[in-house]
């Protein structure tokens, strides 16, 4: 029988949206999805390694600034250099963007207010191994919810940023047009998501957890779980459509418990 | 003997203490007063409210848990339970409205998950002065980011809840938080300290100095040697809540606690004494054991400070180490600071001394209660007689309508609702800004929905009616998204109740939530009651805030709030009547908070609802929307602003009555259903059926708002200009 991919969700003191993330991988991709517990430095040999949203250590200092010196993110670093997948959703993003594995820094938003709402992304890469399941254009209605969200990157940084590619989501309208009304939290070039260098990580301040089932009012998160997926079968060969199809777990309304003593 | 300005300072009577110097056989000595002081305070007392808390009903089909424990529980099949509790932070809030109201949902939380639950939904009711007062401006900035800040980084959604501004509260704002936890039904956990011998353990935050009681501190005897007085107001830290939250469920997961309670209000004094009381035990423990946060604190501070994000627990022995070890997994403290005895005491020593020795159940249990004199105030009474003249026969209607629609009390409220994450958890299915939020359960086909309601100035007019309505809109609101109610937390708000008309309103509102309650069928399992919201003598409209928690069968029949599609039959459940006493009309037009709030017919009301509930069950209903403030022509207007094409509609009406009175009044037990042409039938014959009057009065489409009455056209509105009109109303006070 053919295995699925293995997802690591990545637990600091104060992820929230830890659960949220292993629902969607586990219960809804049908992965096989396991939590990483920040005071672990083992991967527990996943495929790919997912930081959460939330308020790690309570973002006290700076967003994302204490988590990036736990134990596990000298793992995944590691990981990352080896050419692992790393995905970092909000909190998630912010932690790499500390831990110096993506580029840039997140502001305030510009009106100086927490913002949940839902936004338009538009999809600038689709080449991607986190967007390759979309097309180039594509508009994706997936939520955000964040106080720091407004990325700055110095002037020859942004250049880069676009010469290579790797600006991957773009805030936008309805309709995929780049507006300063659709540009929520300020941030420049209306980055929502940038991918490293090398194409193995991704950070993005939207919430695709949040937007992967019909009856939360949208699925288009799935692009991103679906490129993921779909680019580790072709690169490591394993999982094909009927182990995605295996028997629907039992999903319970209320969470495991997170993190071993 | 202690003194008449240290006990008014502890705002005990003479009486009060004397009762204190019989029950303990002795005088007390100041800690032990500072211990009663506040255990009967009518904060933690109840003493003047409680001859009438007793009117309401308590018992239910869904009920596991009443009054008395931190939170009411009710079962919701499959093993799982539901916790819910509202309680109000309005003085802190006022204060410092960040940290007052920021605490408020943490006090609220830790009410919840000290039963076992896991929160998974929060709602605020919150009421201000006037935005165009810059002073009301940053007392709502304030509590909303005060609301945000803690619940968005716990990770609870906020996902309802409701605002309203009046000059009565530019200085008593009031903030009420209601959370809702889920549980296994049989693993909740009470406040009980069992076991004779079993450890007494201090986990979470250190102690300051930070919240001990204004009222109890300002002693000059107590005062002289100690440093400065911090202000009152807690501080919160909602990552170390979340660190709580998490070593609490998996300690109870893993059955490492046998009773635990949190430290609220109150703090140490509260939670040792409870829970003896609660389990015929006593309690000793060791003040130098507390964790402390600074130095040089006495016995008195160390029992009455309020610092956030503690807990008190009790286990066995044998479980102590292990319990340790979670807490140690989540960097927190468990410190053992004393054990259960059998004596009935709660003993303290501090510095090998023993420095309180006093009778649990004396402090829990026999407050003084009072029946306070009652008396209807006069000027209430000549309001009620009120009869509203004739319309103005230059009055624009139309004009009326765009201005009722960005009147901060229905204007949008997504200025606020957007600074709260109200998705975390992935759950709510109902975003906020519909009649009631409704959460999905992952795995199931059903669904939780709750709502807060009330209106003060129904409540001011007429006490009684307005303690009804309060849970009759409640129970409408889960009717729209086709919950059937389960049961109800309250939230009192009152000014000084030493005042036999502040009184009176209390009486009357409670008679009226409780006779509302039994005619729902829906019981009432506990809530606060918050006194003494009055500033220079101005208090404020007695507001009662009701939560009600609902059962949705199967979260895919949940109509829209908003208009679907072109050409659906819009439908009127209810009666149109001429009332227009309380309306929000007659406050914006008139200039007048007088009359007689609407009429509430039961029957009708119940009728309405089922319909409606059965009517969603069937699948027939495509929008569902209560009409409440501002009345019909509001409420169709809602409906169009919240359809995402941005359809308007048209409506025909002949109602004999005043087209002011038929627009813009308020009359209860009325909900606007939306269905295709094909099913329109179906849902008169249901009502036919129940006896409730029902009839098609016009279609969705186009992209105006238009209402006919008598043939003549008397609303025509773009829906683009009616939207921009509710959406821009509040951030456009506080675009400076």
């Amino acid at each position: 029988m053919n295995k699925t991919m293995k997802f690591g969700v990545v637990v600091f003191p104060g992820s929230n949206c830890d659960y949220d993330t292993f629902h969607v991988l586990q219960n809804v991709r049908q992965q096989e999805t396991v939590f990483l517990w920040h005071k672990d430095s083992d991967l527990q040999n996943v495929d790919c390694v997912v930081l959460p949203g939330g308020f790690s250590y309570g973002d006290y200092l700076r967003s994302g600034a204490i988590a990036r010196f736990s134990p596990i993110m000298a793992a995944v670093k590691k990981f990352a250099k080896a050419g692992g997948l790393v995905l970092g959703i909000c909190n998630g993003f912010q932690i790499l963007q500390e831990a110096g594995l993506l580029p840039g820094a997140m502001l305030r938003n510009k009106n100086l207010k927490f913002l949940c709402q839902h936004v338009y992304i538009r999809i600038d890469n689709s080449q991607t191994a986190f967007s390759r399941a979309g097309r180039k254009n594509q508009v994706l209605n997936i939520p955000i919810a964040h106080f720091d969200g407004n990325f700055y990157a110095p002037p020859e940084m942004l250049s880069e940023l676009e010469r290579k590619n790797q600006i991957v989501f773009r805030y936008c309208d309805e309709q995929g047009q780049l507006t300063e009304e659709a540009n929520l939290n300020g941030s420049l070039h209306h980055i929502a998501g940038v991918i490293n260098e090398a194409g193995n990580v991704l950070g993005m301040m939207p919430h695709p957890e949040r937007a992967s089932e019909k009856i939360l009012g949208s699925d288009d998160g799935q692009v991103i779980f679906e490129s993921i997926i779909n680019y580790l079968e072709k690169k490591t060969g394993k999982g094909r459509k009927e182990a995605r199809q295996k028997v629907k777990p039992v999903v319970s309304p209320l969470p495991p418990l997170i993190g071993n003593l | 003997m202690i003194d008449d300005k240290t006990l008014s300072n502890h705002n005990l009577t003479r009486d009060e203490y004397n009762l204190i110097v019989k029950l303990i056989g002795r005088e007390p000595n100041l800690t032990e007063l500072g211990i009663f002081s506040v255990m009967w305070s009518e904060h933690c007392g109840y003493k003047s409210s409680k001859v009438y808390l007793k009117k309401f009903p308590t018992r239910g089909k869904y009920l596991i848990q009443g009054p008395g424990e931190n939170a009411g529980v009710m079962d919701i099949g499959d093993g799982l339970a539901v916790v819910f509790k509202i309680e109000s932070h309005n003085h802190p809030s006022y204060i410092e409205p960040y940290q007052g109201a920021a605490t408020g949902v943490g006090g609220i939380l830790r009410d919840i998950f000290t039963m076992g639950a896991r929160p998974v939904a929060v709602l605020d009711s919150l009421r201000f002065g006037p935005l165009d007062q810059p002073k009301n401006r940053s007392v709502a900035e304030g509590v909303v980011s005060g609301i945000a800040g803690y619940g968005n980084a716990f990770g609870v959604p906020t996902v309802g809840g409701e605002v309203y501004f009046h000059p009565c509260y530019s200085q008593n704002p009031l903030v009420n938080v209601c959370c809702v936890g889920l549980a296994e039904k049989d693993k909740l956990f009470f406040a009980r300290a069992q076991g004779v011998g079993n450890a007494v353990i201090y986990v979470g935050a250190k102690t300051g100095r930070d919240g001990i009681h204004g009222a109890t501190m300002a002693s000059a005897e107590f005062g002289k040697d100690t440093e400065q007085k911090r202000p009152n107001v807690q501080v919160g830290d909602p990552f170390k809540e979340k660190l709580l939250l998490e070593a609490c469920l998996e300690s109870m997961a893993k059955g490492l606690i046998i009773g635990i309670q949190d430290m609220g209000a109150a703090g140490l004094t509260c939670s040792t004494t409870e829970m003896a009381a609660k389990a015929d035990t006593g309690m000793e423990i060791n003040l130098d054991l507390v964790p402390q946060r600074e130095e040089g604190m006495n016995p008195y501070e160390i029992m009455l400070s309020e610092s956030q994000e503690r807990m008190l627990i009790v286990t066995s022995q044998d479980k102590v180490k292990p319990l340790q070890a979670i807490f140690s997994k989540w960097d927190l403290e468990a410190v053992v600071i004393g054990k259960v005895t059998d004596d009935g005491q709660l003993k303290a020593y501090f510095q090998g001394e023993l420095v309180i020795d006093i009778p649990v159940k004396a402090v829990v249990d026999l407050c003084p209660v009072y029946r306070r004199p009652v008396e209807v105030p006069a000027v209430v009474r000549k309001l009620v007689r009120f009869k509203v003249p004739g319309m103005p026969p230059d009055l624009d209607l139309n004009q009326v309508f765009l201005q009722l629609v960005a009147s901060p009390d229905i204007a949008d409220k997504h200025w606020v609702f957007r600074q709260y994450d109200h998705m975390v958890q992935i759950n709510t299915i109902v975003l906020p800004g519909a009649d009631a939020a409704v959460l999905r359960l992952k795995g199931m086909k059903k669904g939780l929905a709750m709502t807060l309601d009330g209106n003060s100035l129904y409540a001011y007019l007429n006490p009684k009616r307005g303690g009804e309505i309060a849970v009759a809109e409640a129970c409408r609101n889960l009717a729209c998204v086709g919950a059937v109610p389960m049961g109800v937390t309250n939230c009192l708000n009152f000014g000084n109740p030493e005042k036999p008309e502040i009184m009176w309103q209390f009486k009357e509102t409670v008679e009226g939530i409780a006779r509302a309650c039994r005619q729902f069928d829906i019981p009432v399992t506990g809530g606060n009651v918050s006194f003494y919201n009055e500033t220079e003598g101005q208090a404020v409209y007695p507001t009662p805030v009701l939560g009600i928690v609902g059962l949705v069968d199967d979260v895919a029949t949940i109509p829209s709030a908003g208009f679907v599609g072109e050409r659906e039959s819009i439908i009127l459940l209810g009666e149109n009547k001429e009332e227009l006493g309380g309306s929000e009309y007659l406050r914006l037009v008139y200039e007048e908070e007088k009359g007689n709030p609407p009429q509430l017919d039961f029957e009708l009301e119940k009728g309405v609802q089922e319909v409606c509930r059965q009517a969603i069950k069937q699948k027939l209903v495509r929008t569902a929307h209560d009409l409440s403030e501002g009345g019909l022509a509001v409420g169709l207007a809602e409906c169009s602003i919240k359809s995402k094409k941005g359809l308007g509609f048209e409506v025909r009406l002949n109602d004999q009555i005043r087209t002011d009175a038929l627009l813009f009044g308020e009359s209860q037990s009325r909900i606007i259903l939306v269905a295709k042409e094909k099913n329109v039938g179906k849902i008169l014959a249901l009502a036919r059926k129940m006896k409730v009057k029902a009839r098609v009065i016009g279609k969705t489409g186009g992209k105006k708002m238009v209402i006919w009455h008598r043939k003549k056209k008397v609303v025509e509105q773009p829906v683009e200009l009616v939207r921009d009109a509710f959406k821009n109303s509040i951030p456009g006070y506080f675009r400076v």
